[in-house]
C-alpha cells in the first residue's frame, strides 16, 4: 500500500458515513479497524512491484544474471537449467519429477537457492505456480516430466493464458533421437499447447539454452503476460556446455507497445470532459500494469463510477464509494444499470467478455467507448471503440490524468453519481436480515462474516469456480490488488485450492483463504498433502451444497428442473478426509455457528478446512440469463418493495413487478423468442417449450408487459 | 473477400504450424500458402491468401502480430502488388498433337520441361488469370496432372524512387 493509495482510501472514508447501513458491499468493519500494512518484503509493496515491472521491461534478468557462481563453468544442460533459474532469481519451483526430468531433478538436489514444492498432480503444480505469480507479481515456474506429466499441465497453462499470468513451464522431453517415434512417455507438448501459450520453445541445442531461458522469462513477464513453455530433450540435459547467462534480451519480432499515442490520449480526455454519464470499466490489466492508484485518481478527479470484472476485483479499493463492484452475469443490478445507461465507457485492461456484456446487441446502447489495452488484438474485437489506445494502462491513465489537470477539467455535476448511488441503495447485493432459507446458513452471510474478519489489505482470498466464486466476488471486501485470485477466462474448477497453496508460499505472512465448492475442491483435493507436507497453513472455506451448484442453478432456472448429473450421491466426509491428510477441520450447519467457526479457522496455525453446509437449492442472485441483456436481471433484492427479490428488466417502477421472484423463461424459449422477434421488438412471441410450461410463458408475458 | 498477406517470420521449426494453427483455429480456410527463406536466411516469407470478412480479417492479422515468431505483416490485397504463381501441367499429347500444345505453350511464354511418349509437361508462371486460361485450353487435350504453387506476391518499388 502506498501513500497515494492510503490517501485515496482516507479520502474515500469521510463519504462512507453518508451511505446507508444496508449497503454492505462497501462497508467493512476491518477496513477501518486495520491500518494498511506495508508488504513484508515479499514483493507486496507498490514500490517493489513497480521495480519488478520496470526490471521486466528493461530486459534484464530478474536475478543476478551473469553474476552467479556458475558463470563460465562447464556444466551439464540439467545443471544449466537450474543455474538459469537461479540467474533469474527463482526461489520457488513447483513440480513433479519423472523419467525425462530426472537429470534436472538431480541438478536441483545441489541447489541451495531454489525451494521445490512437490505437488501431487502436475495440473496442481501449474496452478500453484499461477497462484504464486498472481499473489506476488513474479513469474511462476513449474517443472514436470514428459508425456503424461506434460499433458497434465495443459489445463494449468490454458488457465494462465486466459488470465494473462506470467509462467515459465519446463517440460522434460524424450531424447532428440527418438522424438516422433512414440517413445515411452512421449507427447508433442509444444504442439499440444500451441493454442494456449504465449510462446514456446523446443530446445534443439545447449548453445541456445541460456538465451532461451532469458527470452522465456522476458516474454512471459512483459507486454500482455502469459505462459511460456520450454521443452527440454533429456539428452541435452546430459550434455555438457559452458554456462554464460545473458544480461540482456533482444527479440526483434517482439516489441510490446507501452506508451499510449498522445493524440488518442487527447481525444480520450475530450470525451471524458464531455461525458455526462461516464463509467470506468476496470479489468485485470489494471492489476497487471499496477495502474490501481492512477485509475482511482481518474475516478475521483472526474467523479466516475467504477465497475470491475472478476480479475479487476481489488484493483480499486472496495471502500471507495465510487466502486460499484462486480458487473455482468452475477454483477449487481446497480453496476449493470450503470453500464447500460452510461454515455461513455472507459475500459481499462478489460476485454468485454461475454460474461460482462451479456446480449451484445443491447449492451451499453447509449455509450461510446474508450478502450485501453496493451494487446491490440483485444481492441475492436467485441465493441468498436471511438478512441482505442494501445499501451500500458498505467502510463496511459497517468497521461490522461495529467492532461485533465493541465486543461483544468472539472467533473460534471453530481447528478449521475447520485443516480447510481440511489440504484445501489435500492438494489443492494444483500441485506443483513435477508435469507432465502431462514433456518439454514446463507452463503452470503458466511462470506460477509469472513470478509469482516480478514485484513482487506494483506490477506489473500482465492476461489474455485462456481456459485461460491460468484458469492465471493460479490461479498468479499478487498482493498489491495493481488489479494483476490480466481480463474476468470477459463473458469477452471480445481484452480482455487492449489492457487491458494501457491499464494501462501509467495506471501507466507498473509492469511490465505480458499473459498471452494464441494465439486471444485475434489478436482485437486490431493494438494492437501502438498500443504501439510510443506507446512503451508492455507484455510479452505468449503461452501458445501452437495451438488454442482452453478449447473444445478441453470437446470433449475432454464432446464425445467431436470437435474441431470449435478447432485452428488457419494461425497466424502470432507472433515474426516482433511483429518486423514493431517489437517484440522470442522463442519457447521446452523447460522449461529458461523462466527465462532470462522474465528477458529482463521486462528489455526495449521491448514484448516471448514465445511459449511448450505441448501442445495441456494441460488446466486442477481443473475443475468445467458443471452439476455445485462439490465434484464433475475432476483435482485429491491428494498423499496420491502427487500424481496424481483425479476425485471431495467427500471420498472416499484410495485409493478412486486411479489415473489418471477420464474425466468427457460433458455430454449429465450433464444427462440429472441430469434423470432429479431431481438428488438417488445412483444415476446410464445416460444417453444412454453406450451409445456404455460405458467412460465404467462409469467414471461407479464414481465415483458412491464417493460 | 480474399486477402493477400505477406508475412515475415522466423525461419525456425514449428513456425509454419504456429501461423497456420492460428488461422485454422479461428475458422478460416487458407486458399493458398507459400513459404520459403528470404534474402536473410534467419527469416522466411509466407504469402497467405485467406477468405474472410473485414472484421474477422482485422482480428486475424492482430492475432498473427501477437505471435512472437512473426516480424512483419504486409497486406498486399489493395495494393497494386506483383503476384505470380507457378504451375506444372502434364498434358495428354499423342505425337500427332504435340505441336499444337507446344504452340499454345509458346504463346503463353511457357516452357516444355519433359516429354513422354504420350504426354508433355509444361511449366508456366504468371498471374492466376493467365494460368487459368492455359488450364482451360489444355483441358480440351486432357490434363493428367496439375500442380500449382499458390501465389507469391511482392509490393512494387516506389514509382519515384
Amino acid at each position: 500500500m502506498t501513500d497515494q493509495m492510503n490517501a485515496a482510501a482516507r479520502a474515500g472514508s469521510p463519504r462512507t458515513p453518508d451511505m446507508p447501513d444496508d449497503i454492505r458491499q462497501h462497508r467493512c468493519a476491518s477496513a477501518a479497524a486495520l491500518a494498511p500494512k506495508d508488504g513484508k518484503g515479499d514483493g507486496t509493496t507498490r514500490a517493489e512491484r513497480l521495480a519488478l515491472k520496470e526490471r521486466a521491461v528493461s530486459g534484464r534478468p530478474f536475478g543476478p544474471g551473469s553474476a552467479t557462481e556458475h558463470e563460465g563453468k562447464t556444466i551439464t544442460g540439467a545443471q544449466a537449467v537450474i543455474a538459469s533459474l537461479e540467474a533469474e532469481g527463482v526461489d520457488v519451483l513447483f513440480g513433479y519429477p519423472g523419467g525425462q526430468a530426472i537429470k534436472i531433478y538431480d541438478a536441483l538436489y545441489d541447489s541451495t537457492k531454489i525451494r521445490h514444492i512437490l505437488a501431487r498432480h502436475e495440473q496442481a503444480a501449474v496452478h500453484e505456480a499461477d497462484g504464486y505469480a498472481r499473489a506476488t507479481g513474479r513469474v511462476g515456474v513449474a517443472l514436470v516430466t514428459s508425456g503424461p506429466g506434460a499433458t497434465n499441465t495443459v489445463t494449468g497453462i490454458a488457465t494462465a493464458y486466459m488470465d494473462s499470468v506470467p509462467l515459465v513451464i519446463i517440460t522434460g522431453q524424450v531424447t532428440r533421437g527418438v522424438i516422433g517415434t512414440d517413445a515411452f512417455q512421449e507427447a508433442d507438448i509444444v504442439g499440444i499447447t500451441m493454442p494456449v501459450v504465449k510462446h514456446s520453445f523446443l530446445l534443439q541445442s545447449n548453445d541456445d539454452l541460456t538465451r532461451t531461458f532469458r527470452e522465456a522469462f522476458y516474454i512471459a513477464s512483459t507486454g500482455r503476460p502469459g505462459p511460456v513453455l520450454i521443452d527440454i530433450p533429456s539428452d541435452l540435459a546430459g550434455e555438457t556446455m559452458v554456462f554464460h547467462y545473458p544480461d540482456q534480451v533482444n527479440i526483434p519480432s517482439y516489441r510490446p507497445t507501452y506508451r499510449g499515442n498522445a493524440k488518442q490520449v487527447r481525444q480520450a480526455v475530450e470525451l471524458i470532459r464531455a461525458a455526462s454519464r461516464p463509467v470506468l470499466y476496470v479489468g485485470g490489466g489494471v492489476v497487471t500494469s499496477h495502474a490501481c492508484s492512477e485509475v482511482v485518481e481518474l475516478a475521483e478527479k472526474m467523479r466516475i463510477p467504477v465497475v470491475t470484472t472478476l480479475l479487476g476485483k481489488a484493483a480499486v479499493p472496495c471502500s471507495n464509494p465510487l466502486n460499484l463492484g462486480p458487473v455482468g452475469m452475477h454483477g449487481s443490478k446497480y453496476a449493470n444499470m450503470a453500464m447500460t445507461e452510461a454515455d461513455l465507457i472507459i475500459a481499462v485492461g478489460a476485454r468485454f467478455s461475454d460474461r460482462v456484456t451479456g446480449k451484445l446487441s443491447e449492451f451499453a446502447p447509449h455509450a461510446t467507448f474508450i478502450h485501453i489495452d496493451i494487446d491490440p488484438a483485444e481492441i475492436g474485437k467485441v465493441v468498436d471503440p471511438k478512441v482505442p489506445i494501445v499501451g500500458d494502462a498505467r502510463n496511459i491513465v497517468a497521461a490522461i490524468n495529467e492532461r485533465l489537470d493541465r486543461v483544468g477539467a472539472e467533473p460534471q455535476d453530481e447528478a449521475w453519481v447520485e443516480t447510481v448511488f440511489a440504484w445501489r441503495e435500492r438494489w443492494p447485493f444483500y441485506t443483513e436480515d435477508f435469507a432465502d432459507y431462514p433456518d439454514r446458513i446463507a452463503p452470503e452471510q458466511v462470506l460477509e462474516a469472513l470478509s469482516a474478519k480478514l485484513d482487506p489489505h494483506a490477506s489473500v482470498v482465492t476461489t474455485e469456480v462456481g456459485q461460491h466464486q460468484m458469492w465471493a466476488h460479490q461479498h468479499v471486501h478487498r482493498e489491495e490488488s493481488r489479494t483476490f485470485i480466481s480463474s476468470g477466462g477459463l473458469g477452471t474448477m480445481g484452480f482455487g485450492f492449489p492457487a491458494a497453496v501457491g499464494a501462501k508460499i509467495g506471501r507466507p505472512g498473509a492469511q490465505v483463504v480458499c473459498i471452494a465448492g464441494d465439486g471444485s475442491i475434489q478436482m485437486n483435493i490431493q494438494e492437501m498433502a502438498t500443504a501439510i507436507g510443506n507446512g503451508i497453513a492455507v484455510k479452505v472455506l468449503l461452501i458445501d451444497n452437495n451438488a454442482l451448484g452453478m449447473v444445478h442453478q441453470w437446470q433449475r432456472l432454464f432446464y425445467h428442473e431436470r437435474y441431470s448429473c449435478t447432485e452428488f450421491t457419494a461425497n466424502p466426509d470432507f472433515v474426516k478426509l482433511a483429518e486423514a491428510y493431517g489437517w484440522d477441520a470442522a463442519r457447521i450447519t446452523r447460522p449461529d455457528e458461523v462466527d465462532a467457526a470462522l474465528d477458529r479457522m482463521l486462528a489455526s496455525d495449521k491448514p484448516y478446512l471448514l465445511d459449511v453446509i448450505i441448501p442445495t437449492a441456494q441460488t446466486v442472485y442477481p443473475m443475468v440469463a445467458p443471452g439476455a441483456a445485462i439490465d434484464d436481471i433475475i432476483g435482485a433484492i429491491d428494498v423499496t418493495l420491502g427487500g424481496v427479490r424481483v425479476t425485471e428488466k431495467g427500471m420498472s417502477p416499484a410495485g409493478e413487478t412486486a411479489g415473489a421472484i418471477a420464474e425466468p423463461l427457460p433458455l430454449n424459449a429465450r433464444t427462440d423468442g429472441a430469434a423470432r422477434t429479431g431481438g428488438a421488438t417488445r412483444q415476446s412471441a410464445p416460444a417453444m417449450g412454453a406450451e409445456a410450461h404455460p405458467q412460465i410463458a404467462a409469467d414471461d408475458a407479464d414481465r415483458k408487459g412491464g417493460e | 473477400m480474399k486477402y493477400i498477406l505477406s508475412v515475415l517470420v522466423e525461419n525456425k521449426p514449428g513456425v509454419l504450424s504456429r501461423v497456420t494453427g492460428l488461422i485454422s483455429r479461428r475458422g478460416f480456410n487458407i486458399d493458398s500458402l507459400t513459404v520459403a527463406p528470404t534474402e536473410d536466411v534467419t527469416m522466411s516469407r509466407m504469402t497467405i491468401i485467406v477468405n474472410a470478412d473485414e472484421v474477422a480479417y482485422e482480428q486475424l492479422t492482430k492475432q498473427l502480430h501477437k505471435l512472437v515468431s512473426v516480424y512483419k505483416i504486409s497486406d498486399l490485397t489493395e495494393e497494386d502488388a506483383i503476384e505470380r504463381e507457378l504451375v506444372l501441367f502434364k498434358v495428354v499429347a499423342p505425337p500427332d498433337r504435340r505441336h499444337e500444345i507446344i504452340e499454345i505453350a509458346n504463346i503463353f511464354r511457357a516452357n516444355i520441361v519433359d516429354v513422354g511418349k504420350n504426354s508433355l509437361t509444361v511449366e508456366a508462371t504468371g498471374t492466376a488469370s493467365k494460368l487459368d486460361a492455359m488450364e482451360d485450353l489444355f483441358r480440351s487435350y486432357g490434363i493428367r496432372q496439375l500442380t500449382r504453387t499458390g501465389k507469391i506476391a511482392m509490393s512494387r518499388g516506389a514509382r519515384d524512387a
